[in-house]
């Protein structure tokens, strides 16, 4: 199916950026929704000078949103469909947040904000988005999750929980609209190159173009499926989910 | 309240027959200054507004797309009952089947119920819903002593055929685009039992089903066809023909406690646990072709001897099998129900059930009801006939079989035929007009804009009609 109209929650920078230069620049309207304004508008400008503006086109829409404002979601998803013409075709949740979690921390109000932008932020756009396409009987999904949510780590113990929880969220809704003809991506990187992992040496780390890449190649597949990024991500997962707890918790993974 | 509608949960509602979606923001009232002040936002807002009560409109009716759904059922307080005189007053979220829990032990029963116990009164005079009993009784709409509606606006006007004797007319029979019917002041009728005396008839082709009900209709209190709409040639429209009288309290009747007003525990043979889990293995042509061949072989063979069956298990056929929509699933179905006027009905019905024989896309259920003409602006109602079709919808037969209801309703509305919202998938804009006649469409608009200047209140349906596009 042609994506004519998208919305990236989580654009101002990271894979949410690189999402929206892309889709731009393949001729898509993209509505960027994030909390800092200006790096939006900035993205704007930026894509707008190489797309279909030239057509006085404007192909990014941008909505300053803080996804912790759950009242606002609905508000913002109303007017950018709007804008958009009606109708949207893919929306993906992008936003997330992974702070650095202490040996021996165990910060409530910090986990709080990991679990609300990670996981209640992904539930609330994501469910105004299926309403949307559920009763248009199309569309797709996309759930940036994390190879980091197959396991419970001890070194990020929320992160880990809820990318968990928003991987489960997102089968539950594959299973829910499959039938209505949405489909529903579940995106699952590893380390990507972004401010999130500036400053850490981490295993297999990719650039932001390879995963935004490796996450359009599976809209485009339209393949109701969870897609790792790089892919030899699934057969390191697949091992690593095997490994007995009573082992798994000697390892500094 | 929530900071703005839009922030309101929301949800993707569906018509009674599966086949319409759309999703809508929605509130569920308690009181009328709850809903008063909803209008009122919405306006502020310019949110469209359209009601739902128990979602039994097959269609789009009760849908409103991208709007706000006010869900009627929370407005559902007995509000008087004056057991002397059989007169209910309510909230229009109370159901057919609170009603008749209401009045049965003091000796009444509900003028007219539809085919299922869980419409809201608010649904019932919206729609001016009929039963099978409409030569009788007339419509719901008949037996409304007065009623409060809520305009848009935000006035409270009371209603009758006396008072606002023009609104009430427009309101009953206006699907709800007129504002809510907050209040409604009902009359019900007396009976002397808890059953009704039946006759079966079989009727070997649509010409004997016609001649019975000719034969009947003006001696009996209630009178059905049961219709098998894929046996074709000389014997087209065959099937059964129902005649129910209310009976006395005797020896044979029940008594009016509620608890003997129980749904049987079967339907044809098949325990009613059951019929969930067969019916999807029968829910196709071939199986559908047995399943009423069956049903016409047994009332041939049965004997026509009068029975007794209990009120509830003779008008609520709908509810025996909540889950026989499930069937359907996931294209679902239309009900296709046009009424024609009685000089043409025969002709006109006996084409309608040849053209969907010949084009594959038959009814699984046809039912036969007679009408006389009433006094509301958008009736259904005429000197005639119905002929109720459920017909399934899927994926490859959707744009031929809206096609097929296109050429249908061609040859109904030529007849002078009519729809009815409360059943319709398939009106187009001009079908609309036609049905009910552009003089009364244009005096319904007029009104409208009096009470909903703004145009706040809007559904899937009003839409689809062409009645937002002037």
């Amino acid at each position: 199916m042609k994506i004519r109209t998208a919305i990236v929650v989580g654009a101002s920078s990271g894979i949410g950026a690189g999402l929206v230069s892309a889709l731009a620049a393949r001729g898509t309207t993209v509505a960027a929704i994030a909390r800092r304004k200006s790096s939006l508008q900035a993205l704007a400008d930026s894509c707008g000078g190489r797309s279909n503006q030239a057509q006085g086109q404007a192909s990014v829409i941008v909505r300053e949103h803080d996804v912790l404002d759950l009242d606002d979601a609905p508000i913002a998803f109303d007017e950018v469909v709007e804008a958009l013409g009606g109708s949207v075709d893919l929306v993906i949740y992008s936003a997330g947040v992974m702070p650095e979690v202490e040996e021996g921390e165990y910060n409530t109000a910090k986990d709080r904000n990991i679990v609300e932008v990670n996981l209640t932020g992904a539930i609330a756009w994501l469910n105004l988005a299926a309403a949307h396409m559920e009763s248009r009987g199309a569309g797709t999904l996309v759930g940036i999750s994390s190879v980091a949510g197959d396991r419970g780590r001890r070194g990020n113990p929320v992160y880990t929980a809820a990318k968990a929880g928003l991987t489960t969220y997102l089968e539950a809704l594959r299973n829910r609209m499959s039938r209505y003809g949405v489909h529903v991506v579940t995106v699952k990187p590893g380390p990507v190159e972004t401010d999130m992992t500036r400053g850490t040496a981490q295993p297999l780390m990719i650039p932001v173009d390879r995963c935004v890449r490796g996450i359009l190649a599976a809209v485009d597949r339209g393949c109701p499926m969870t897609t790792y990024i790089p892919g030899v991500w699934r057969s390191i997962m697949t091992i690593i989910r095997l490994v007995p707890s009573a082992v798994f918790r000697r390892t500094n993974i | 309240m929530a900071s703005s509608l839009r922030t309101l949960p929301r949800r993707v509602f569906e018509g009674f027959g599966y086949s319409t979606r759309s999703e809508s923001v929605f509130a569920v009232p308690e009181t009328v200054d709850e809903l008063m002040q909803i209008y009122a936002r919405a306006s502020e807002e310019s949110i469209p507004i359209h009601h739902r009560g128990s979602g039994r409109s097959y269609g789009d009716a009760a849908m409103n797309g991208g709007g706000l759904i006010l869900d009627m059922r929370r407005m559902n307080r007995l509000l008087d009952f004056d057991p002397e005189e059989g007169i209910v007053e309510t909230e229009p979220g109370f159901t057919i089947e609170d009603l008749w829990n209401c009045v049965l032990p003091h000796g009444y029963w509900p003028t007219v119920v539809p085919g299922t116990m869980f419409p809201t009164l608010g649904g019932c005079a919206a729609m001016n819903i009929h039963g099978k009993n409409h030569p009788q009784q007339g419509g719901f709409g008949d037996a409304i002593v007065d009623a409060d509606l809520v305009t848009p606006r935000g006035e409270l006007i009371r209603i009758s055929p006396d008072e606002n004797k023009e609104l009430f007319r427009a309101a009953v029979s206006g699907f709800g685009m007129l504002g809510t019917l907050t209040r409604i002041k009902l009359r019900t009728k007396r009976v002397g039992s808890g059953s009704l005396e039946v006759r079966q008839k079989p009727a070997a082709s649509l010409r004997e089903q016609f001649e019975i009900f000719e034969e009947h209709a003006d001696q009996c209190d209630y009178i059905v066809g049961w219709v098998d709409c894929i046996h074709g040639g000389s014997e087209v429209g065959r099937g059964q023909v129902h005649l129910a009288n209310y009976l006395e309290s005797g020896p044979k009747a029940l008594g009016l406690d509620l608890d003997e007003q129980a749904l049987p525990a079967s339907i044809m043979g098949v325990p009613v646990g059951m019929v969930g889990i067969v019916l999807p293995l029968m829910q196709h042509n071939p199986g559908m072709l047995v399943a009423n061949w069956a049903k016409y072989l047994a009332s041939r063979l049965s004997s026509q001897r009068p029975y007794t069956q209990s009120h509830v298990a003779f008008h609520f056929l709908l509810d025996y099998v909540p889950g026989f929509r499930d069937a359907y699933r996931p294209g679902g179905f239309i009900q296709y129900q046009p009424f024609i006027p009685r000089e043409h009905a025969l002709r006109v019905l006996e084409e309608i059930l040849r053209r969907t024989q010949r084009r594959g896309l038959v009814s699984y259920l046809g039912v036969l009801k007679r009408y006389r003409p009433d006094e509301f602006l958008l009736s259904h109602a005429l000197d005639g006939y119905s002929l109720a079709m459920d017909i399934p919808v899927t994926r490859s037969n959707r744009a031929e079989l809206f096609a097929l209801c296109g050429e249908l309703s061609d040859l109904v509305l030529e007849a002078g035929g009519k729809f009815y919202p409360a059943k319709d998938s398939a009106m187009r804009p001009q079908d609309f007009l036609r049905s009910y006649g552009y003089d009364a469409v244009e005096r319904f608009q007029e009104i409208r804009r009096e009470v909903d200047p703004q145009r706040i209140v809007r559904s899937d349906f009003s839409e689809r009609v062409g009645l937002e596009s002037d």
